[in-house]
């Protein structure tokens, strides 16, 4: 890029967010203080700044939560399709009405990019509601028997690397089919959850249907072992996953996981190779690489990966790292120190056990938590970041010879979420399509989401989808 | 009534298409419901059921990579070979259940029935577990169910042949391969049955079949990682919440086990609960 | 690279072994450029820019003298309230105006760019192009904008192409040795396809043009953002395997700052400093430029401009 032609700060306004010094828990439709007396408090990982301080919910508040959502039960599942359909396209449409507010929030509150929060996060929020309230008043149509019913209550546990869109996947389909919920938004990240509490408010939404309470993961342990939910979606690391699957054993407690990933993205020499360094850039950067899915080990064909990595460094070396709210910024701040620390110690691993390490000059803020776009050449299975989940923007480049190869590098992994395929020979696509043991197979494109499409993972990614007609039996009793 | 005295069947393991006897060289004395011996089981040790796991590995490539259509025929044949093998069948159940000869013939006749209803789902299951997605953007988007890999079947206790059918057929029509632990008090018709898959043209590993105590063969499949799946269908309460916490260690999807009429319908539920949906997404454009 | 051209199935092979194109990955790599957000210093730097890199065109068949020194006057002092506004890169015309062009332009530094070779059909007698050609520079053209035979590169004729432009650069060169620069149209209109794109953007640099241009402006699909992406992809990888650069020039449907800004900011992020000036990358337009004027003012006052604020000719 040229420093003639250097773009000014083009700084989205944060003064479309209205904070409160602090937030209660949302139960049975009003914000209450928690039991505890504890607030926490969450920062914007750009500026370390305090943004506002929440609560710490108890195992007393989550009893009282999912009494609440219990109580509601009843009448909302015993409403209508239509009308539950009716309550869910308010709450789309409201979201769409707000989007720049949220997006702006979410921003803060995270540290992505307000580019990506605009033009990805919220559009995908809203499409979500308005996906699954059209299912509401349909679901003797999507096979599973002419009257599916509901579950009860659902415990629903989401992580910090999209918050309100993880928001979306739980509650849209929970509520379509009848279920109320118990919501625990991640620590890092609770503020965009406590505004959709208002959401809830605007929408009339009956009270009791969704519950928001917030806390670290004591707070998430006693909302999926509480024995009066029949449900738990979570979302998040696979060690936590386990742990879930350990709580809800024996029980009568149907689970769904969206747990990590070690996505291989997969370029054959053949590639439309300018389209695929914008897809393994949108693999492994989108979201500071805090994304499940995310393409971190870059598997390509020894014939072309020369000319490959040049380009991808060319294109890394573009890349604007900085203030979130930025509109030019492509990569945002870490989301939080702990999480800097892991990505940290993954990197410093991967230099110390051999693999060549490059990133584009760049200059990172002084304050908050930054990582700079990092590729590792020269990475081979048996290095730690070929094998453990980064998320962050770290990209493990390794190499292979011929199809078979590359399969059975891409499925040597305990990890089976997602995968990429760059090639184009669409026989040799549908065949590696057909190879790789993971849920979503992205082929000549990468990190693409939609209400209609299912997703979610073989192996230690979990079980279940979401999403899609496959979504809804999540959240039914089938 | 003659006199003649009946030679007796040594009744064996069914491991990677082969009969071994077990690892552990032991045995354990099978009777019929009166208490009469039957026979001696092999009793499988942890090492058998470690080796069927690897003989269900090795199968599930080209298994699962048949067509749909090929599975079907296959499972077809075994249905076929069922038929043929009806009375001894009806005799083992009788014994088995302590059924009388009628009953236990019906249940065989169900048996088949059912194995003959999962065979047709092979080419039919993609086509009520897909979707064509209509995503909002130039993209083809397929979603089309996979089979999870080596399923773990612990065969319900007391239905010795139509239960065990009806948990074996769904999971290896879709591409699953199993290892199958029989019923503890009545594994002699499962041990048979695995007679007629061996002359079925079904590859050896896809199913295998272990008998002994199902605690203990239950305990190293829920723990082993490289298996995919459990179907507790044949474990109590207390056992199937030990075998459903070790399976969180690599997360393998667990049927949990509940209470089943063997001669209703059985519905999808058995052929969806060993599935992967898989999505594939493609740009379109010129 | 001299043997890829050696013969038709030689240049074929060459030009169909080039990186395929996904349509829609391109398409969305130019979006998310598009959504980049152009302010203040930045902005003004853009505008005087895009200003400087203009061609100027007029190519109706309306065209006289008038028009024509009308519109060279404009490209010298673009705002005649405000001196500080560059000037445009060139005045494009037909060949018949060119000499009257020459002559309003004359020490202003501003080139005159003629169309050529059947312009904008391109349907002609090679000898008719070259005549075309010889006639524009003789009249004192600084560039040429000559159109490719798209029936010949459709049908996949790659080296008639090849040829023919090899034959208009020749008929480019003046008595003196020194030569016009030529730019080769595409019409990336009618050619379709993306990968028709790049493969006709390396087959027209390997028969030496000097900048590749998207479109005549006289189809219904003239410049697009994915299009000139691809072209501008395709002069840095040429440049990177041949050592020669090339220039790039949208043409047609370019009318607004926020358009102009959106393919400055292309350049900017593909291929970087190398190209950003006059010499590398240029925009075919004509309306284009009071848009560029009016954002200036605004930029400049505050206020927002209106059409009775710039010159119409």
């Amino acid at each position: 890029m040229s420093s003639a032609f250097d773009y000014a700060p083009a700084p989205e306004s944060r003064a479309v967010v209205d904070l409160a010094p602090a937030y209660g828990l949302f139960i049975d439709g009003e914000f209450t203080e928690g039991t505890g007396g504890d607030l926490r408090k969450t920062v914007s990982p750009a500026t370390e700044e305090v943004l506002a301080e929440y609560t710490q919910g108890t195992a007393d508040d989550v009893d009282r939560a999912v009494k609440a959502a219990r109580t509601a039960f009843g009448k909302w599942s015993a409403l209508p399709g239509a009308e539950r359909a009716k309550y869910l396209f308010r709450i789309a449409r409201i979201i769409q009405e707000r989007s720049r507010e949220l997006a702006v929030l979410e921003t803060l509150d995270n540290g992505k990019p307000i580019r990506e929060s605009r033009d990805a996060d919220l559009p995908l929020v809203a499409a979500h509601f308005f996906y699954y309230a059209g299912w509401a008043d349909k679901l003797g149509h999507a096979g599973f028997g002419p009257d599916p019913r509901p579950l009860g209550v659902a415990g629903q546990v989401i992580p910090w690397n999209f918050p309100l869109l993880m928001l979306a996947w739980k509650v849209a389909p929970a509520l379509a089919c009848g279920n109320t919920v118990v919501l625990k938004p991640a620590e890092t990240t609770p503020l965009s959850a406590l505004f959709f509490a208002d959401i809830c408010r605007q929408a009339g939404l009956p009270k009791g249907v969704v519950n928001i309470v917030t806390g670290d993961g004591s707070t998430g342990a006693a909302l999926v072992a509480h024995p009066g939910i029949d449900k738990v979606a979570f979302t998040g690391s696979t060690e936590v996953g386990k742990a879930i699957a350990r709580t809800v054993a024996g029980t009568d407690k149907k689970l769904t996981l969206e747990l990590g990933g070690k996505a291989a993205n997969i370029v054959f020499d053949d590639a439309p190779l300018d389209q695929a360094v914008e897809g393994i850039v949108n693999g492994i950067f989108f979201n500071q690489g805090h994304v499940c899915c995310a393409g971190s080990r870059l598997l390509v064909q020894e014939s072309v990966q020369d000319e490959l990595l040049d380009a991808l460094k060319r294109r890394m070396a573009t890349l604007r790292v900085g203030d979130p709210l930025d509109k030019n910024t492509d990569i945002g701040a870490i989301n939080s120190a702990e999480q800097l620390a892991r990505i940290t110690e993954l990197a410093d691993a991967g230099e110390a056990e051999g693999a060549e390490r490059w990133s584009p000059a760049c200059e990172l803020p002084g304050s908050g938590y930054w990582f700079a776009p990092t590729l590792f050449t020269g990475v081979t299975q048996a290095h730690r970041i070929a094998r453990e989940e980064v998320f962050g923007p770290v990209l493990s480049v390794l190499t292979f010879r011929t199809p078979e190869e590359a399969v059975a590098k891409a499925n040597n992994t305990p990890y089976g979420l997602s995968a990429g395929i760059w090639t184009e020979k669409g026989s040799r696509m549908l065949w590696m399509a057909s190879k790789l043991r993971a849920g979503v197979i992205w082929s000549n494109t990468f990190n693409k989401f939609d209400p209609a499409s299912p997703f979610g993972g073989y192996k230690e990614s979990g079980f279940g989808r979401e999403g899609g007609r496959h979504g809804l039996e999540a959240y039914l009793d089938v | 009534m003659s006199d003649r005295l009946s030679v007796l069947k040594t009744y064996k393991l069914y491991v990677g298409g082969k009969f071994p006897r077990s690892e552990s060289g032991r045995v354990y004395e099978v009777t019929d419901a009166k208490g009469n011996w039957l026979a001696n089981a092999p009793l499988s040790s942890r090492k058998d059921a470690r080796d069927a796991v690897v003989a269900a590995r090795k199968a599930f490539g080209g298994w699962s990579g048949a067509t749909a259509y090929n599975r079907g025929q296959i499972l077809y044949r075994t249905a076929e070979m069922l038929e043929g093998r009806r009375d001894q069948f009806a005799a083992e159940v009788a014994d088995a259940e302590g059924l009388s000869k009628a009953k236990a013939a019906a249940q065989v006749d169900a048996a088949i029935d059912r194995w003959v209803w999962y065979a047709g789902w092979s080419d039919k299951v993609a086509q009520i577990a897909g979707s064509a997605n209509p995503v909002a953007g130039p993209y083809f988007n397929l979603s089309a169910p996979e089979p999870t890999g080596v399923v773990a079947v612990l065969a319900p206790q007391e239905s010795s042949f139509l239960g065990l059918v009806s948990v074996i057929a769904p999971a290896i029509v879709t591409g699953n391969t199993a290892v199958v632990v029989a019923s503890e008090q009545a594994p002699l018709p499962a041990l048979s049955l695995a007679e007629v898959l061996a002359t079925s043209d079904l590859p050896g590993g896809v199913v295998n079949l272990l008998s002994g105590r199902t605690a203990e063969l239950a305990a190293p499949l829920a723990a082993h990682q490289d298996v995919n799946a459990v179907d507790l269908t044949g474990a109590g309460a207390e056992l199937a919440v030990e075998l459903e916490t070790a399976a969180a260690d690599n997360l393998k999807r667990v049927l949990r086990p509940r209470a089943v009429d063997w001669t209703a319908d059985p519905g999808t539920e058995r052929l969806l609960a060993f599935l992967e949906t898989k999505t594939v997404w493609h740009p379109m454009g010129v | 690279m001299a043997d890829v051209t050696a013969s038709d199935g030689a240049l074929r092979r060459f030009l169909h072994g080039l990186p395929g194109v996904d349509a829609v990955g391109l398409q969305a790599r130019a979006a998310a450029l598009g959504t980049r957000s152009i302010k203040t210093t930045a902005k003004a730097y853009a505008i005087d820019l895009a200003i400087s890199m203009i061609d100027l065109t007029t190519l109706e068949g309306a065209d006289t003298p008038g028009k024509v020194r009308a519109l060279c006057a404009k490209g010298i002092h673009p705002d005649p309230t405000d001196r500080s506004v560059p000037k445009v890169a060139a005045i494009c015309v037909y060949p018949d105006m060119v000499a009257t062009a020459k002559e309003a332009l004359a020490g202003s530094g501003i080139h005159v760019a003629s169309v050529a070779t059947a312009f904008p059909a391109g349907r002609a007698a090679l000898p008719v192009k070259l005549a075309d050609t010889r006639d524009a520079v003789a009249a004192g053209a600084d560039e040429i904008d000559m159109v490719i035979d798209r029936g010949a590169f459709l049908s996949g004729r790659y080296l008639d192409v090849f040829e023919e432009i090899k034959a208009v650069k020749e008929a480019c060169v003046r008595p003196d040795g020194t030569a016009a620069h030529l730019k080769v149209i595409f019409e990336t209109g009618e050619l379709q396809t993306y990968d028709n794109v790049r493969r006709v953007s390396w087959l027209a640099m390997l028969a030496g043009a000097d900048f590749i241009k998207t479109s005549t402006g006289k189809v219904a699909v003239n410049a697009t953002p994915p299009v000139t992406l691809l072209m501008l992809e395709a002069v840095r990888d040429f440049r990177a395997q041949a050592g020669i650069q090339v220039g790039v020039k949208p043409a047609g449907g370019i009318r607004t700052t926020k358009d102009a800004l959106k393919y400055l900011v292309m350049v900017n992020e593909t291929v970087g400093e190398d190209w950003l000036n006059a010499d590398w990358f240029r925009f075919g337009a004509s309306s284009l430029l009071n848009d560029l004027l009016m954002q200036r003012q605004k930029l400049s006052t505050g206020r927002y401009s209106g059409p009775d604020y710039v010159t119409v000719d």
